[in-house]
């Protein structure tokens, strides 16, 4: 106790020094110029979302063309643009950078306790290098060749000089370059991060699972994007400078594109989607009122995918005939083996607890039941013989998009969970449930007839359709899902502006959350923290405000898994005494944590 | 502990019982036809193979995805909030936890061992082959070459060009590009296969029903990719023989000698006009 009244929060005279002397700039000066991670953060995510609306309207443009058999609404030009458009935009510069360019920035500095990211400068270069790309990527569209309109893959040769000329998939590259190294330096700063900038006494094993995502991310991110940044940059010299490196004529090899495209396109699978389990895996437990079951299998099942994802990209390739199936295909089908362990550690930290539905609990039961159909479809596509029968239908279109959609409904959980934290006040709870059925419903509505017509044979990627297939219907159907999907956006949107005109104040901790974020104040300061509880397990708001629910393991019910003292012993319920506080000024950027006894 | 250990061998029962069950369920299952799912029995004996697989695919995942949602939804269900106290704070339970590890790398194992088994059969190539064909992909259309029969079918896009199949009899397909990547896809096949610059693919298809299939190109191959269609018919063999015998008397006369019109080729400002 000592220890703790010499700490008090009275500025010293140096401590008030700096505060004067450091003008924080406001307003768009503030957003061009920062380099805090916060401000970075949300920028990314505003840029991905703003993204997002664009890429979201080609769909709903291409999902009008695709009403009726013969529609003369766009060229076969103009839908080619916008199916490559819509998912370069979506992959790229969406679900990607809005994950660990928007979220990781934002939260994890905050959830270990630390002041920024290792590298501020860099984070604010990995902005600008993804705005620049994302920029670069839709001026395509006022070239005189139009957008690039090869697929989101781009598959040599048909990506080549001869065959898509012009500036538009120049600009495609280009944009691609760019946001790979804006990627590329995002992982390094997150990596760096999370290894050397976490408050004391927080472990390895008492980080927040999302951070641990996100390392793993961050992980994958340094292994896969180079590999698509220097394919892009070999691209770019066989259209070029004649390097005919996927051009057969020139004694290249055009499916060696196929291999470097997609050793990075699967890592890339999951650098989307393990960011968004961290997510669910942070908002189950808050809303359950219960720890995250099965924390230490989490991260070796995280682990595990990670490993796993590098070695399943021939899955994309079973119909080439030039990779070996089984291996392909036993990887593949392992990786169900992980990610089922999640699953059923999410449905397990529901059990028994307290729900609450709010928001971003129902995104993510949203999640969760999208995400099982996108799994479980992607068993199929993992064995050969029916990817044979599969492959390049809507029935693959419908798998990834199950799992993006997935994706998004916890991405927008994690918007409604953290707005809070970001800007102070609420975004509304009743309107939050009003899109949330629109969303799930629409994006189920969406896929649920594409899985069908995928059976019924339907290929990818046309603008018309033969009469007489029997696929008009089910189109119609899908159609009607992405408007209400589409419609769900507008009432996102419509729940900021309300909100924000209302702007109910949140508190510190508005959900009792258990993670670092929710111990400082809403909006955090600057440099995130002015004091920071005793780190004693991954939960250490929660061991701070509940000291009497410490978490157990369920078949030893007496043993406490935080080291130290036993549950209670020492910890009293007066939680302003044990406040640890914050040494020496809150510019140095160090924290200290004080250990309560 | 007591109460423990009882309460996991009735755990472990009713895992065995479920697994008793499905055993029982694929005995009755395989006795009969399975349902088509939505998709194609396989108009070929290689896509039929394809379609046993698919068919046990759906029903082992009607099965686990069915018990993992209504897990969830009887945790969403039945422990919905009711009061203020806070739960039991349970994190970990190795058994429970070594459980759904195990139990799906089985299911893994199961499906691997008949991918691997379907996978074979389908990719087999027969060492005599009835008829071989050359086929060629192109921007946007198709050659279809019997080269020991002189016989040459060549067609761009809306024309629909048609391959012949014998029924009953493996016919060899070799399968090449002249440009860049397509698919070769017929939808009651249950197959496709990518035609490629650099890589010839060569894959065996016997038709079991004498019928007209539409196929078409699945691997977006530029402008026309829409329109990349083709037919395969097949016939007996009978009226296969006779078929040739007349494409040989009309000596080519089908074949249309150079790649497709200049018109379609060119790629320029002008086709985001209305095509």
């Amino acid at each position: 106790m000592t220890l703790l009244e010499e700490k008090q929060l009275i500025p010293t005279e140096e401590t008030k020094h700096a505060t004067t002397e450091h003008h924080e700039p406001s307003g768009l000066i503030k957003w061009l110029t920062s380099t805090d991670h916060k401000v970075i953060g949300k920028s990314y995510m505003f840029t991905a979302l703003i993204l997002m609306i664009i890429g979201g309207a080609m769909a709903l443009i291409m999902r009008l063309q695709l009403t009726s058999q013969h529609s003369s609404l766009l060229s076969f030009q103009q839908y080619n643009e916008l199916f490559t458009m819509h998912g370069s935009i979506m992959i790229y510069l969406f679900v990607g950078p809005f994950a660990f360019g928007g979220l990781a920035n934002y939260v994890v500095p905050l959830q270990i306790g630390a002041p920024d990211m290792a590298f501020p400068r860099l984070n604010a270069l990995s902005y600008w290098l993804y705005l620049g790309g994302s920029i670069i990527m839709l001026l395509g569209f006022f070239t005189a060749s139009g957008a690039a309109d090869f697929g989101w893959v781009a598959y040599a040769p048909l990506s080549s000089a001869v065959n898509s000329p012009g500036a538009g998939p120049d600009a495609w590259i280009a944009a691609l370059v760019l946001t790979g190294f804006s990627a590329i330096f995002t992982g390094v700063n997150l990596v760096t991060t999370i290894f050397y900038l976490r408050a004391p006494g927080m472990t390895m094993f008492r980080m927040p699972i999302f951070v641990w995502n996100m390392l793993v991310t961050a992980i994958l991110i340094l292994m896969a994007f180079p590999v698509l940044t220097s394919a892009l940059i070999m691209l770019y010299a066989d259209r070029h400078f004649g390097m005919d490196i996927f051009s057969v004529k020139g004694g290249g090899v055009p499916v060696l594109w196929q291999n470097l495209f997609w050793f990075w396109g699967h890592p890339e699978v999951y650098i989307l989607a393990l960011p968004f389990f961290g997510v669910v895996t942070e908002i189950i437990p808050v809303f359950s009122k219960k720890p995250i079951f099965g924390y230490k299998g989490m991260v070796f099942a995280t682990l595990a995918i990670a490993a796993l994802s590098t070695g399943v990209w021939g899955h994309h390739m079973f119909t080439t005939g030039v990779v070996l199936l089984p291996f392909f295909s036993l990887l593949s089908l392992l990786i169900a083996v992980p990610t089922g362990i999640k699953f059923f550690n999410w449905i397990a930290t529901m059990w028994r607890g307290q729900i609450t539905f709010t928001t971003p609990m129902l995104m993510c039961i949203g999640f969760l039941i999208t995400f099982l159909i996108g799994g479980l479809t992607g068993m199929f596509l993992a064995s050969p013989p029916v990817d044979f029968q599969m492959h390049d239908t809507y029935f693959v279109v419908a798998h990834f998009h199950s799992v993006i959609f997935a994706l998004v409904l916890a991405a927008v959980g994690a918007l409604y969970y953290w707005w809070p934290k970001m800007f102070g006040w609420y975004l509304n709870d009743k309107i939050g449930k009003v899109q949330f059925w629109l969303l799930f419903i629409g994006v189920n509505a969406t896929v649920v007839p594409w899985y069908i017509l995928g059976l019924h044979g339907m290929p990818r990627r046309v603008a018309v359709y033969k009469v007489g297939m029997g696929w008009h219907a089910l189109n119609i159907a899908a159609t009607v899902g992405a408007d209400i999907t589409g419609l769900s956006f507008l009432v996102f949107l419509l729940n900021i502006y309300l909100s924000w005109d209302k702007k109910v104040p949140a508190p510190s901790n508005p959900w009792d959350g258990t993670t670092l974020e929710w111990f400082t104040s809403s909006p955090p300061p600057t440099h995130n923290f002015t004091r920071i509880p005793p780190i004693r397990s991954e939960r250490p708001v929660w061991d701070f405000n509940h000291p009497d629910a410490i978490a157990i393991s369920a078949h030893s019910q007496k043993a406490p898994l935080i080291n130290g003292a036993p549950p209670g012993n020492g910890r009293a319920t007066n939680g302003n005494a044990r406040e640890a506080t914050i040494s020496g000024s809150a510019n140095s950027g160090t924290t200290e944590t004080v250990e309560s006894d | 502990m007591g109460r423990n250990k009882l309460s996991r061998f009735k755990h472990l029962k009713r895992v065995f019982g479920a697994g008793g069950l499905i055993i029982i369920l694929a005995t009755v299952l395989s006795a009969c036809n399975l349902p088509a799912f939505g998709g194609y029995k396989g108009a070929t004996a290689q896509g039929h193979d394809t379609h046993m697989l698919y068919a046990w695919l759906v029903i082992a995942a009607i099965v686990v995805g069915g018990i993992t949602l209504s897990l969830l939804l009887w945790a969403i269900f039945r422990y919905r909030k009711k009061s203020d106290t806070i739960p039991k704070q349970f994190q970990y339970h190795i058994p429970l936890e070594i459980t759904y590890t195990v139990i799906p790398i089985i299911i893994v194992l199961i499906v691997f061992f008949f991918t691997v088994n379907v996978e074979n059969k389908v990719d087999a190539v027969s060492t005599h082959p009835y008829v071989k064909i050359k086929v060629t992909a192109f921007q946007w259309g198709w050659n279809f070459d019997y080269p020991q029969l002189h016989v040459d079918v060549h067609g761009v896009t809306l024309q629909n060009p048609e391959m012949v199949l014998p029924t009953g009899k493996t016919a060899r397909i070799t399968l090449v590009s002249a440009d860049v990547v397509h698919g070769f896809y017929v939808r009651q096949f249950n197959f496709s296969r990518y035609a490629q610059p650099g890589v010839v693919n060569v894959f065996d298809l016997t038709v079991r029903h004498s019928g007209t299939y539409q196929g078409q190109c699945t691997q977006f191959c530029g402008l026309y990719h829409a329109e990349m269609l083709f037919r395969v018919k097949s016939v007996s063999p009978t009226q296969f023989w006779s078929w040739v015998h007349q494409e040989q008397a009309e000596g080519h006369s089908k074949v249309v000698s150079q790649l497709p019109s200049p018109v379609v080729k060119v790629r320029s400002t002008n086709s985001r006009t209305k095509i």
